[in-house]
């Protein structure tokens, strides 16, 4: 008997790493990348799209070819997928939205190497359809850019007083215009974004007691 | 068929490194021209900035066409040689014969008179550095200047690219009283050095700062003949 794409079973697929299993604040995994690139909101959208696009697609491509992928190089082959993703990844950035593509500069190629995405390719697409493979693909990247997404919110108003690029924060209150406000330097610099991801983490768990440890 | 056996596994590798190689040199190929633009786009802004012109990449290319007017090649004599400034590579051109160099110069029409605007290419700590550098017409003040870089250190030696350390250049002289090239000088603090003729350097941006300093002495003495030849 065939299940409803959007059974309660796959469902779960998506919004489960949203919470319970959500790779940067449960699992701490792909933490690197989200501390470099996070100064800003526009390079944190574009890396967490970039993210779920190279993991969607890897998790399917793995999933269709899992029966015929020799065990032994198996690894290999889930890097050969992800690296000639990344790279399209890439291609299509430089082409489309260049000024992002050098903010991301080395990070993009970086994707590669997020654990995030072989984690999921050897543990969920190698032994799963592509339906849900994709929807564990997108749910778990989706987990991580969101995190990115609340970080760069986070530390471009604080340290540049700006949200996607426009001030927010009126020019009169900033004390080079005779007002009280000054934007904390901290905020832009990679600490801030491990401390933020800690406070995020902090209100998590204790809003669901069953991610804390004994 | 067996999927542990020596061969299926040889053939398997081979077939998927041939057709994700296909792959990839399709999309790059077809996506070339766009990024080539891109390119292009950049260094106008960059050509513009150095004039204290700031652009948007939409606007880049029109604002460049209404304010770059004249653009010519020099070489080492100062005599203007053939070819098309906006293409040349600075790069290629070191690796040449000292004769056979070869140095774009971009003019702009400001209000307060005619600039020169002169390319320049050095090398940073962890890569190329680059920028463009623009003259007044006594070919001795800086009126203005850009700078870039591939992989500087961000927050040490990246901060060349940002404008409170570009604007430093604004104003300051190359040539000393004697009329010797000294170009701009990148102090360290504690450092003596007369201030029309230097900039504070970047903290933690030492080696940096280092190589902006030989760029510009490097590259204003490739231009020495010329500048001389406008000067008088």
């Amino acid at each position: 008997m065939s299940e409803p794409l959007f059974s309660k079973k796959n469902l779960k697929l998506l919004s489960d790493p949203m919470d319970n299993s959500n790779p940067i604040t449960v699992q701490v995994l792909g933490i690197c990348s989200a501390l470099a690139v996070t100064a800003q909101l526009k390079p944190s959208v574009v890396m967490a799209l970039s993210v779920v696009a190279v993991m969607a697609f890897a998790n399917v491509i793995v999933s269709l070819l899992r029966n015929t992928i020799p065990n032994r190089i198996r690894i290999i082959v889930q890097l050969v997928v992800i690296a000639s993703l990344v790279i399209l990844v890439d291609q299509v950035l430089k082409a489309f939205v260049y000024d992002v593509s050098k903010q991301l500069s080395v990070f993009v190629g970086l994707i590669i190497t997020n654990c995030i995405i072989m984690g999921r390719l050897e543990a969920f697409a190698l032994g799963n359809r592509p339906w849900r493979s994709f929807l564990d693909g997108v749910g778990n990247a989706a987990g991580y850019g969101v995190i990115l997404i609340i970080v760069g919110f986070v530390r471009e108003l604080f340290g540049s007083g700006s949200i996607y690029g426009y001030q927010i924060i009126p020019d009169s209150w900033y004390i080079s215009n005779g007002g009280f406000y000054a934007n904390n330097g901290m905020m832009i610099l990679p600490p801030m974004a491990l401390i933020t991801v800690g406070i995020i983490i902090w209100v998590q768990r204790s809003r669901n007691r069953k991610l804390i440890e004994d | 068929m067996d999927r542990n056996s020596n061969s299926y596994t040889f053939i398997y590798a081979a077939i998927m490194v041939i057709l994700v190689a296909a792959i990839l040199a399709s999309v790059a190929m077809s996506l070339r021209p766009m990024q080539q633009k891109n390119y292009e786009i950049e260094k106008k802004q960059n050509i513009l900035a150095s004039v204290n012109i700031q652009s948007s990449a939409e606007e880049a290319e029109k604002i460049f066409e209404e304010n770059i007017k004249n653009m010519y090649v020099v070489n080492n004599e100062g005599e203007e040689v053939e070819g098309d400034a906006f293409t040349i590579d600075l790069k290629k051109e070191s690796a040449k014969p000292v004769e056979e160099q070869r140095y774009p110069v971009f003019e702009f029409q400001a209000e307060s008179g005619l600039k020169f605007i002169f390319p320049m290419r050095g090398a940073g700590l962890w890569g190329p550095i680059w920028g463009f550098v623009s003259l007044n017409s006594d070919m001795n003040t800086i009126y203005g200047a850009n700078f870039d870089h591939q992989g500087e250190t961000p927050g040490l030696g990246a901060e060349i690219s940002t404008s409170w350390f570009q604007e430093r250049f604004e104003g300051k002289e190359i040539y000393n009283e004697q009329g010797e090239l000294i170009s701009i000088i990148v102090t360290k603090p504690g450092q003596e050095a007369p201030p029309v003729h230097s900039v504070d350097g970047i903290s933690g941006g030492t080696i940096t700062s280092k190589g902006l300093q030989d760029m510009l002495l490097d590259d204003f003495s490739n231009y020495k003949e010329f500048l001389n030849k406008k000067k008088s």
